[in-house]
């Protein structure tokens, strides 16, 4: 077994970025943690900085000011990291995408290893595609 | 010398994420400035490129929470300018929309102040009685957020009268968790201790920085526009407007859990209204909108929801101006947190219930002179839910 | 009965600045007003009729810039608009930010978006478009 793999055998941790959002997808993902979708039971954690995350969920469409922030925040993650791209917004810049302070959908700006569509998608869904992702064979994880 | 704390910066209303930086000499916080433009996605300047049917979709993803406020304003907004009446059944269906909304937004805030005060146990509680609602919603409209239920006229879709009965028994039971809730926030010393006499609004400031909604009510003064401009459904039925005298971050508290209860008795009174009414009749034809200015407000969880429209007889907004609550809502953190201690700070920011990602996102410490990080976010947290501890030890 | 008395009390205090009071119906008021009293018609608005400033529109049409003032009578529901023309040339006007804090950030928005300033405004600085655009450029703002 590989380090690549190694990283991501156990409990993931991860950081939560919201661009330009409409709150939606953040409370979706909030809401698995709470007791109905616990999503504490895969061993997953919400961190509060990225310096200790595996993963980073982003969530919004991102606009010409989060835009540095998310590469900042991209480049202090430690590496390998895998990012999951939330939400219409996150995934392609939905109905945000024609607004004039549009920056490019997340995954023009950094690498994204997986894709939640939905607007905003449920809580069940979020849950689905993180699991699916790790269930991804290692080599496959474009950033990592 | 003093240090800046920034919280922020994101913030998930219209044009309102903001970064803002508590000036702190010691613990006490000195003064508040606030840095917008995070969460600017131009909302203004595309809806004048939609049609008015898209503008409703448009205004719903202003923020996630208040899906049906905006949707709300807007259509009071066009129908003055067309003078449109819609039928009594999409008033009906209107009203308890937003009352359901009201209440697992209330819902929502009490488990983030909880979550704020370091008292977890609420956090989990109120988002777990949360849910109910959003199974009612997806019962409802199919999804659980963005409920795509408003058009020009009345609603897109139909409550069926045999779902009525199903509707009032997850009520009772939103109800009864509601009881619980309050019984735990209400009563409980620590809570008492932590948010009495913190975060004061005078009923000046109120005025001054013309704040609306639970946030002036707290304080005395019964602004609601559901009593003061009635519109849909609410001139129809029996409710009353609850205010609180003390204008601190428990009066906040108690006026919300208590609308919770004058909701529920809404939506009851609106279920009982919609059987009196024919099934299928949610909407009436609307062919063209005039040229003209109209502005229409709804009373949003948070505070009135304010839309101006200018139209020009074509199918497009000319201009279309938003004011969610929020905006002048936040500007009170001026009063309400100078002279607090950073630990307080966060329940302040909290009481007015800005949408919470801001204070949960990428807030940090920055040491005055060099610009070195210090705190986190969770670290800022983590010293409001110490004071909790402190207290409980006492 | 009494709010049509406490409007036309308007047209009796300030004469000739104010050009035209349209009643649409007995909850919406359009009031024109010469931009020079925008200050003291405001003031007297605000403190001796006790009306609640909601917010302020700005647009940009044929006659120049429209902004319109709305205020809302919370004991009776209607609202009052003034409105004001700022010919195109000369887009500067009074700031309200003395008499209310309400009026603060608004103010700031709408010279941002549409580059009209705010004559003792304590602090026009940047509101939103802090690295989303340019210094300089009015997005709102329709070219010809
Ligand atoms: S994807 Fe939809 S729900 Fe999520 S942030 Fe965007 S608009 Fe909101």
């Amino acid at each position: 077994m590989g380090f690549k793999e190694f990283c991501f055998k156990k409990s993931l941790w991860l950081f939560h970025f919201g661009g330009a959002s409409c709150n939606n997808c953040d409370i979706e993902i909030l809401d698995c943690l709470t007791p109905r979708y616990d999503v504490e039971r895969f061993g997953m954690l919400l961190v509060g900085s990225i310096r200790h995350a595996d993963v980073l969920l982003v969530n919004g469409s991102i606009n010409q000011k989060d835009k540095k922030r998310l590469l900042e925040i991209y480049h202090q993650a430690p590496k390998p990291i895998l990012v999951v791209a939330i939400g219409a917004c996150g995934c392609t810049g939905g109905i945000f995408a024609e607004g004039n302070t549009f920056a490019g959908p997340v995954d023009k700006i950094i690498p994204v290893d997986a894709y939640i569509p939905g607007c905003p998608p449920k809580p069940e869904a979020i849950l689905a595609g993180i699991v699916k992702l790790l269930n991804k064979k290692p080599e496959q994880h474009k950033s990592a | 010398m003093s240090k800046i704390i920034p919280i922020g910066p994101y913030h998930p209303l219209q044009e309102e994420p903001e970064l803002f930086k508590l000036y702190c000499e010691g613990e006490i916080v000195k003064d508040v400035k606030w840095e917008t433009g995070y969460n600017h996605r131009g909302i203004e300047k595309l809806s004048e490129s939609k049609t008015f049917d898209q503008v409703f979709f448009l205004v719903e993803r202003v923020c996630g929470i208040c899906s049906t406020s905006h949707p709300f304003a807007f259509a009071n907004c066009i129908e003055e300018i067309g003078e449109i009446e819609v039928p009594n059944r999409a008033k009906y269906i209107r009203t308890i929309i937003a009352e359901l909304e009201r209440i697992h937004s209330h819902l929502l805030w009490v488990g983030l102040a909880g979550h704020f005060l370091g008292y977890n146990t609420v956090f989990m509680w109120a988002w777990k009685y949360r849910e109910p609602v959003l199974d009612l919603f997806e019962k409802i409209s199919g999804n659980r957020n963005s409920y795509a239920m408003f058009k020009i006229g009345g609603v897109r879709r139909d409550i069926e009268n045999d779902k009525i009965p199903e509707i009032k028994k997850i009520l009772d039971l939103v109800k009864k968790k509601t009881d619980l809730l309050t019984g735990a926030v209400m009563d409980d010393p620590v809570i008492h201790a932590r948010t009495k006499g913190v975060g004061i609004l005078t009923k000046e400031d109120i005025i001054d920085f013309a704040a609306v909604g639970p946030t002036a009510r707290a304080s005395g003064i019964a602004i609601d526009v559901r009593k003061d401009d009635p519109y849909a459904a609410y001139p129809l039925i029996n409710w009353k407007v609850i205010t609180a005298e003390e204008g601190d971050v428990f009066a906040k508290a108690k006026v919300r859990l208590l609308e919770m209860y004058e909701s529920v008795s809404i939506i009851e009174q609106c279920l009982d209204g919609l059987k009196k009414e024919p099934e299928g009749q949610t909407e009436i034809v609307v062919k063209n909108i005039p040229e003209g200015i109209g502005t229409g407000h709804a009373e949003a969880p948070r505070g009135e929801v304010f839309h101006f429209a200018k139209t020009n007889g074509s199918n497009y907004p000319v201009r279309h101006k938003i004011r969610a609550p929020s905006y002048v809502n936040i500007a009170t953190f001026k009063k309400s947190c100078i002279g607090q201690t950073i630990s307080d700070a966060t329940i302040s920011l909290a009481a007015v219930d800005p949408c919470y990602c801001c204070t949960e996102r990428l807030a940090s410490v920055y040491d005055f002179g060099s610009g070195h990080k210090i705190l986190g976010g969770e670290e800022l947290i983590r010293i409001s839910q110490k004071q909790t501890d402190k207290l409980l030890k006492l | 009965m009494e709010k049509d008395f406490q409007i036309d009390e308007l047209k009796k205090h300030f004469k000739d600045k104010v050009i035209l009071i349209e009643k649409k119906n007995n909850r919406r008021i359009f009031v024109h007003i010469s931009p020079d009293a925008v200050v003291k018609i405001s003031d007297f608005l605000f403190s001796n009729l006790h009306y609640r400033f909601i917010i302020a529109s700005a647009l940009q049409s044929n006659l120049g810039f429209e902004i319109y003032y709305h205020f809302s009578n919370d004991k009776n529901g209607e609202i009052v608009n003034l409105h004001v023309i700022l010919p195109a040339k000369k887009t500067a006007i009074e700031s309200l930010t003395g008499l209310f804090e309400a009026a603060n950030w608004i103010e700031r928005e709408m010279h941002e978006i549409l580059g009209i300033d705010f004559l003792n405004h304590p602090n026009l600085e940047k509101l939103i478009s802090e690295g989303n655009w340019a210094e300089g450029v009015y997005p709102y703002r329709i070219e010809k």
